[in-house]
């Protein structure tokens, strides 16, 4: 059976909830049978309110949500079947784990017998088999956090939509939960809209991630684009680090653009910049630009150290570098000895390929 | 275990508890300093009273210090026939001493509660003994008046020996014990007591029940509003409060008489013929009125607190989980309210079944309380021992709901805030 690709689809959808402000504006998006799509953005950029009209806690002010090609507005949370794991759990702290799962059966009326089968089943999916008769109370944060993923599955919905689950739990417990949610993913094949702030859990776990800011999708595309491609300054600002340069475009030819800076010039990729004169922001990866590079590149210039910061695995340089004293590199911790020292001169060189010439911020 | 940790020693070598309970002992004193005055304000306001209330209750020395002799004499007669001339002779003396002081007529009275027409009898010793002759007492009283050579008239007396009584407890409800030391019901058209018990626990059941049907409602908003709305509401909620319960009890005594508002309004909305006005006061229903509207906020406040802390997105999460918004309200959210609930009704109930200065207001006649009863006897017939003890039965009834509440819901899971 082929795989559906607009099985959930945001048509121009607008919300707002003043009358005044718009806090999702013309959201248009469509999400494949199958996939594992991250909202991510900064708190107020109007993902959580996309998460909850897709669930049906909020309706959309204009445009309409599609579930399978049913416009889904004037249906009842309750009749969408759609699953939800809330960001404190929301387990029913009055029913133990067993009632908990149980509950989105009982309510469709299964029977006994399927129910006891469905919660084993989804208990040993997220391997806590033993804990059906406990409280939640009784169960440690990433327990808890279980429970509300095979919840969230155990009635078997179309698609399962994740607020910030891991948001309260700590740092190592919220890794490796990002793995088991992603193979739980895999293993099962459902359609999974997940909803963070932190990037690195979206850069993870999804499939495609569509960056909110401001109430709009600025990038929807697969991790590794959204970090190596980013279309605009905001992606690329919010998503890893990033080495800035805000300068003016003196040449643009062939794919290749020159830009001018206050001190100095750099050759660029012109990403977004279409005409000589026009305002951008180069950004460069910290990882892209080499020290004392062997190979031949377009970009080389002189930088000098100002800190340097030991990181473990790298090690972080901050250079001043045409101007900017906030040009960072990360070297790593190789026996590659290089003359890494506070105050140091050193030659930095990057392609300028991965120099991205975009919108002026 | 206790003997493992007996032996782990601190880096000085003292035993780790004995340590402890060392470093502790200054903080449980402290702790201890700052209780006390609480302490020594519950034992003087509260059990001091409840303890002489109670010795009040069973109180009957009176007639056992008037006939000192009398009951001496009485210890080895069974009261089968009548009784030997030494007691006779002892009850004499004993009655001679009263006449003497004057305090003969508290005896008589007494008596007479015990058994109906002693007073004469005794009123008529009390002229006739001053001729008594030495000697032969029996054949002299039992001439006085035929009376006393009843059996029945000298085991009334004996009846009051104890010195302590539980005939105020059997008359609290309407139960007497009578000549042959059975206690069984006074005669039907005495019996008032049960029906005050009744309607009590009736009207403080019905003004509980009102008050939750209208408190969670109220405190479901309350806890979901946002905050502007919410604050509002919540002042709406205590300005009652503090308001004085006089003021508020007369305010309803206003709106519910039968020239008042509430009758003005619905006979001008045409619900009532302007010569037909209902009675809503003096009777239950301005009991209820009342008594729901005053005792609200004491439901309201403690809903209010249990459903504050319930995260809304339980509800949500019902909803998610395919479940209509009824289910999700009597499956998750109704069973997070009921440590809530328990403590507004236990709080209600409790307040309601001890309700005084309302009922005396609005209730007219149908709708007086026990505790009316109770003041009663406080102010009017000074029976202060009867109303003692009706106190305490109220007090015991009060514990024994408690009780069942703790074995039903269970009181660790009372939440007040």
């Amino acid at each position: 059976m082929p795989k559906k690709a607009d099985f959930v689809k945001f048509d121009k959808v607008d919300k707002s909830y003043d009358g005044k402000v718009l806090v999702v504006k013309d959201l248009n998006l469509d999400i494949e049978e199958g996939e594992f799509v991250t909202m991510l953005g900064p708190s107020g950029s109007g993902k959580t309110t996309c998460l909850m009209m897709l669930a049906g806690f909020e309706t959309p002010t204009n445009g309409e949500i599609f579930l399978d090609n049913n416009p889904i507005s004037n249906i009842p949370p309750h009749k969408r079947g759609i699953g939800m794991v809330f960001q404190n759990y929301a387990l029913f702290p009055h029913m133990t784990v067993f009632e908990n799962l149980a509950f989105p059966l009982k309510v469709r009326k299964m029977s006994q017998e399927d129910i006891e089968k469905k919660v084993d089943k989804a208990l040993a999916m997220v391997s806590l088999g033993g804990f059906a008769n406990r409280m939640p109370g009784q169960l440690s944060g990433g327990q808890q956090q279980r429970v509300a993923v095979a919840r969230a599955l155990v009635f078997d919905p179309s698609v399962v939509l994740m607020d910030e689950p891991l948001g309260a739990l700590d740092k190592n417990l919220r890794e490796s939960m990002q793995y088991e949610i992603k193979h739980i993913h895999e293993s099962i094949g459902v359609t999974v809209v997940y909803v963070t702030h932190d990037q690195g859990e979206a850069l993870t776990m999804s499939n495609r991630i569509a960056v909110f800011n401001d109430g709009k999708v600025q990038q929807l595309s697969s991790p590794d684009k959204l970090y190596e491609e980013p279309v605009n300054s905001f992606v690329a600002e919010f998503i890893g680090e990033n080495n800035t340069f805000g300068g003016e475009v003196s040449e643009i030819s062939n794919g290749i653009c020159k830009v001018k800076l206050e001190k100095g010039e750099i050759i660029a990729n012109p990403i977004s910049v279409k005409s000589v004169g026009e305002k951008t922001t180069v950004s460069i990866r910290p990882e892209r630009a080499l020290i004392n590079p062997k190979d031949k590149m377009d970009n080389n210039q002189k930088g000098k150290i100002e800190e340097v910061i030991y990181h473990g695995d790298h090690t972080r340089v901050r250079l001043n570098l045409l101007g900017n004293s906030e040009f960072i590199l990360k070297v790593p911790n190789s026996s590659q000895n290089l003359d890494i020292k506070l105050g140091n001169e050193i030659n930095i060189g990057w392609n300028s390929h991965d120099a991205r010439a975009l919108d002026p911020k | 275990m206790s003997s493992e940790t007996g032996k782990i020693l601190t880096t000085d070598g003292i035993p780790l508890e004995e340590s402890l309970k060392q470093s502790e002992k200054k903080n449980k004193i402290k702790a201890f300093l700052l209780v006390a005055p609480l302490l020594l304000f519950l034992i003087i306001t509260y059990m001091i009273p409840i303890g002489d209330m109670f010795s009040r209750s069973i109180d009957d020395k009176m007639v056992t210090n008037m006939l000192p002799k009398t009951y001496k004499a009485m210890e080895n007669w069974d009261g089968k026939e009548l009784p030997p001339e030494e007691v006779f002779e002892a009850f004499y003396l004993d009655y001679k001493i009263l006449v003497k002081n004057k305090t003969a007529g508290k005896l008589q009275t007494q008596l007479n509660y015990e058994k109906n027409g002693f007073k004469s009898v005794l009123k008529k010793l009390a002229r006739k003994q001053k001729k008594f002759e030495e000697g032969n007492y029996k054949e002299q009283i039992m001439k006085v008046h035929k009376r006393w050579r009843n059996v029945e008239y000298w085991r009334a007396i004996k009846r009051r020996a104890p010195s302590y009584t539980y005939s105020k407890y059997l008359k609290g409800i309407d139960m007497y014990s009578n000549e042959d030391g059975k206690i069984v019901q006074v005669s039907e058209d005495r019996r008032i007591h049960r029906i005050l018990w009744i309607r009590t626990v009736e009207v403080a059941f019905f003004v509980t029940l009102f008050c939750f049907l209208m408190a969670y409602p109220i405190a479901h908003l309350l806890a979901t509003l946002p905050m502007k709305y919410s604050n509002l509401l919540m002042i709406c909620v205590l300005l009652p409060f503090w308001t004085s319960l006089l003021v508020r009890t007369a305010s309803w005594m206003i709106l519910l008489q039968q020239q008042g508002i509430v009758n003005d309004f619905f006979v001008w909305i045409g619900l009532v013929a302007d010569d037909n006005r209902p009675e809503m006061m003096y009777n239950k229903t301005g009991t209820y009125v009342a008594m729901t509207q005053i005792l609200l906020p004491f439901m309201v406040l403690p809903l209010y607190s249990v459903m504050k802390t319930i995260s809304p997105s339980l509800m949500r999460a019902g909803k998610s989980l395919g479940a209509t918004p009824a289910t999700a309200f009597f499956k998750v959210y109704f069973p997070l309210t009921i440590p809530g609930i328990g403590a507004g009704c236990l709080l209600v109930f409790i307040l309601a079944i001890g309700y005084y200065i309302t009922p005396a207001l609005v209730g007219g006649a149908s709708g007086t309380l026990i505790s009316n009863q109770i003041a009663y006897h406080m102010k009017s017939t000074l029976d202060w021992s009867f109303a003692s003890a009706m106190g305490l039965m109220l007090l015991t009834g009060v514990l024994v709901i408690y009780w069942i509440y703790n074995k039903l819901v269970g009181v660790d899971n009372i939440k007040l805030g």
